[in-house]
């Protein structure tokens, strides 16, 4: 989960690295009273988790606390990316003598945390990182012996940083490293990291990370930082299908039948589970399918469950059939997810033989989900039909159908 | 032969009262020969039995019970418990732990793996199915009950290694039905972090004799796919590689990237298109298709027999 610039500055000023004396707000007269506070020229930057804020006009340089209040003004009002600001941060602008990067990331295959130090900060870290190797210091640390200091000098002094500057940063890669772990952080970096003209060192932005898995432990730190448990801080917001996806799933613990994402073709899925899911949008994609939607069912679900799941995408606008898949399942119930799909049918007035283009389930208690299978006449496909070869079947039983999609309209 | 496990693998299962643990049970002591399970583990319910297993409140107790060293534990406890659970079956001389339970923090993963490393100790997941011997063993759900498992797994020579669960058993089906078969098959995991990667498991495979090739299942995001490629290259394996991979279609969907700082650290390696090239510079085939796995497999096998010959 992403955090905005203002609480992640809030997160590394809890961990005693020093910030300026910044304001957060959603109001351009707030802004005004903020800036006559810090009593110079200030920066004002848009409050939204997207890149490219810069470029897009969301930071503003104000002399004047009136020039502050137009400015927050207008970037309270400007859309970046498809997103709308959240509020802004007025930061004291800073007289800055050189600026650092300070990071803190996972390494999958050592399998421990680095820490990652530049004493060429502003820019990204992954062109420093290509151009100058010999300025950036890395330094892996331990999960379970105690963190110390000696690890972060040795990153910093990596890149030749030396005298009192070494002295004054050590603490501060020393608690980002520490935050990073009690916060369950999967990225924290602070960038720039600033040397200012009499010497002391201030964090002038940070961009935090946590790992969504951690935030029922976490809680207390979301808390103070006014983050619900409802803010999933999803790249993008969801959907009315996607929500309604997910209130099937809520009505009983049983199974899953969620992550619904929607598309706009023509062929609704109800595909499972995890890599059997990716496996079959990949395979209806290639046999010419335009897939309605990517969306999951697994475990051992409900009848209700299926049936709901199935029914919701059946009901989506442009959806003309529905393909039922998975792989070989063991601890899902063959049997119950085909009474479920056929129920759906059913209940929505519609010939499941006619609206299931091919149900390839093959597993636990087939014999009996085959049964019902003949009776409604719904054509299936038992493990000897692969994946692959179910897709180009669906894909094949819809061709027949009146309602097409523009193929150059795309996905 | 086989990796990890054989038929005199003892082994526990932490968690064992849960309603998933009892069915996982039965499906293991029904497979094969029947699983050497030598004791559950779920505190406060000492004295109970799940399907003839003596429970326990503690792993200590359980060794205590045994008389002698336990081989492995199957750990299925909620995820806020997980690594004392696991850090508790180390510490009592589990070698091979299997870690069923999903959604577990990384942070927690990474000092489990840690701790495993300092002892000696291998951990196979988490988020994993675990491991099975096809008509000797299974450790963990993979295959579902009994008589499905014997279906989709008969014995052979090809290692299966695998990201996706459900995915072990589709391919390894499809394996199975060209007459292949299966040596050893793993359910590794797909999370950001794992305790065994297609590179740690590999050197087990190639001093199998039972394995001719390795096929394995895998997905965009991380980098084990790269460390695969480089380990293959830098050994000069014996062992004919073929992968698959799903989820093609993420790369064209945003949300995939890691971020600078974590690109410096991962490499550029982490989308569908970037793994394939690069399993492809060390000469593993990725099919485009499950079904076309056995034939590629098979040629490969052929070929390195006759360059041998």
């Amino acid at each position: 989960m992403r955090f905005f610039e203002y609480e992640a500055r809030e997160v590394v000023k809890r961990a005693g690295i020093p910030v300026t004396d910044y304001g957060f707000t959603t109001d351009a007269g707030e802004a005004k009273a903020i800036a006559e506070r810090i009593g110079g020229p200030v920066v004002i930057k848009s409050q939204v988790l997207t890149g490219g804020r810069m470029k897009a006009g969301g930071v503003k340089f104000a002399d004047t606390p009136e020039q502050a209040e137009r400015d927050a003004a207008d970037v309270l009002a400007l859309e970046i990316n498809g997103h709308m600001p959240r509020g802004v941060l007025v930061d004291p602008k800073a007289s800055v003598k050189q600026e650092y990067y300070a990071g803190v990331v996972w390494d999958g295959t050592r399998k421990q945390p680095v820490m990652l130090f530049s004493d060429m900060g502003g820019i990204d870290i992954e062109e420093v990182a290509e151009q100058h190797p010999d300025h950036v210091g890395r330094r892996h640390f331990s999960n379970i012996l105690p963190l110390s200091e000696f690890q972060a000098k040795q990153c910093i002094a990596q890149t030749g940083v030396t005298g009192s500057r070494l002295n004054k940063l050590v603490p501060i890669l020393t608690r980002l490293a520490r935050l990073f772990v009690d916060y369950d952080m999967t990225l924290a970096e602070i960038n720039p990291l600033a040397e200012m003209e009499d010497g002391s060192f201030v964090a002038l932005d940070a961009h935090m990370d946590m790992e969504n898995e951690a935030r029922p432990r976490q809680k207390a730190l979301l808390k103070d930082l006014g983050v619900g448990d409802e803010e999933t801080r999803q790249a993008r917001e969801a959907t009315e299908f996607e929500l309604a996806g997910e209130a099937v799933d809520a009505q009983d613990h049983r199974g899953v039948a969620g992550n619904v994402t929607e598309f706009d073709g023509n062929l609704g899925l109800v595909i499972g589970a995890g890599g059997g899911s990716l496996t079959l949008f990949d395979a209806v994609r290639n046999a010419g399918g335009q897939p309605a939607n990517y969306c999951e069912i697994g475990g051992n679900p409900s009848v209700a469950k299926a049936c709901g799941l199935a029914k919701l995408v059946l009901s989506k606008p442009g959806v003309d059939k529905i393909a039922v898949m998975m792989s070989i399942v063991s601890n899902t119930r063959v049997d119950i997810v085909a009474r479920g799909v056929i129920k759906a049918c059913l209940e929505l007035g519609y010939d499941p033989a006619e609206k299931i283009t091919i149900f390839r389930i093959p597993g636990a208690w087939e014999e009996e989900g085959f049964k019902i299978l003949d009776k409604y006449g719904v054509k299936y496909a038992d493990r000897s039909v692969s994946l692959h070869e179910a897709s180009r079947l669906a894909v094949e039983a819809l061709a027949g159908t009146t309602h097409t999609n523009d193929p150059a309209s795309g996905q | 032969m086989s990796i990890l496990v054989d038929a005199d693998t003892t082994f526990i299962v932490q968690g064992i009262t849960g309603r998933e643990a009892v069915n996982l049970t039965r499906e293991c002591l029904d497979y094969g020969a029947g699983a050497k399970i030598v004791g559950g583990v779920t505190p406060g319910r000492k004295g109970r039995e799940v399907h003839g297993v003596p429970v326990f409140d503690t792993v200590a107790q359980a060794v205590e019970h045994h008389g002698t060293p336990i081989k492995g534990s199957v750990v299925t406890v909620p995820p806020a418990f997980t690594k004392d659970a696991v850090f508790e079956a180390i510490e009592n001389g589990i070698e091979l732990v299997v870690i069923v339970t999903e959604r577990i923090p990384r942070a927690d993963v990474a000092e489990m793996v840690e701790l495993a490393t300092l002892r000696g100790a291998r951990i196979i997941g988490p988020n994993c199915l675990g491991i099975i011997v096809p008509d000797v063993i299974k450790m963990g759900g993979i295959g579902g009950p009994a008589k499905d498992a014997a279906k989709s797994y008969k014995p052979g020579a090809i290692g299966v290694i695998s990201r996706s669960g459900g995915m072990t058993t589709e391919m390894s089906s499809t394996l199975s039905a060209a007459g292949l078969g299966i040596s050893t098959a793993v359910s590794i995991g797909g999370d950001a972090i794992i305790g065994s990667t297609y590179a740690e498991l590999m050197p087990l495979f190639e001093a199998d004799d039972q394995t001719q090739g390795i096929v394995i299942y895998t997905e965009p995001g991380g980098r084990m796919e790269a460390e695969l490629a480089r380990w293959v290259t830098e050994n000069d394996s014996r062992l004919p590689v073929v992968a698959f991979m799903a989820g093609r279609f993420m790369d064209e969907m945003p949300g995939m990237s890691f971020g600078h700082a974590g690109t410096i650290v991962e490499g550029k390696e982490d989308t569908a298109t970037e793994k394939i090239a690069r399993l492809a510079e060390a000469g593993i085939t990725v099919a485009e298709e499950i079904s076309q796995i056995p034939e590629i497999i098979k040629g490969k096998i052929e070929e390195r027999q006759g360059a041998a010959a």
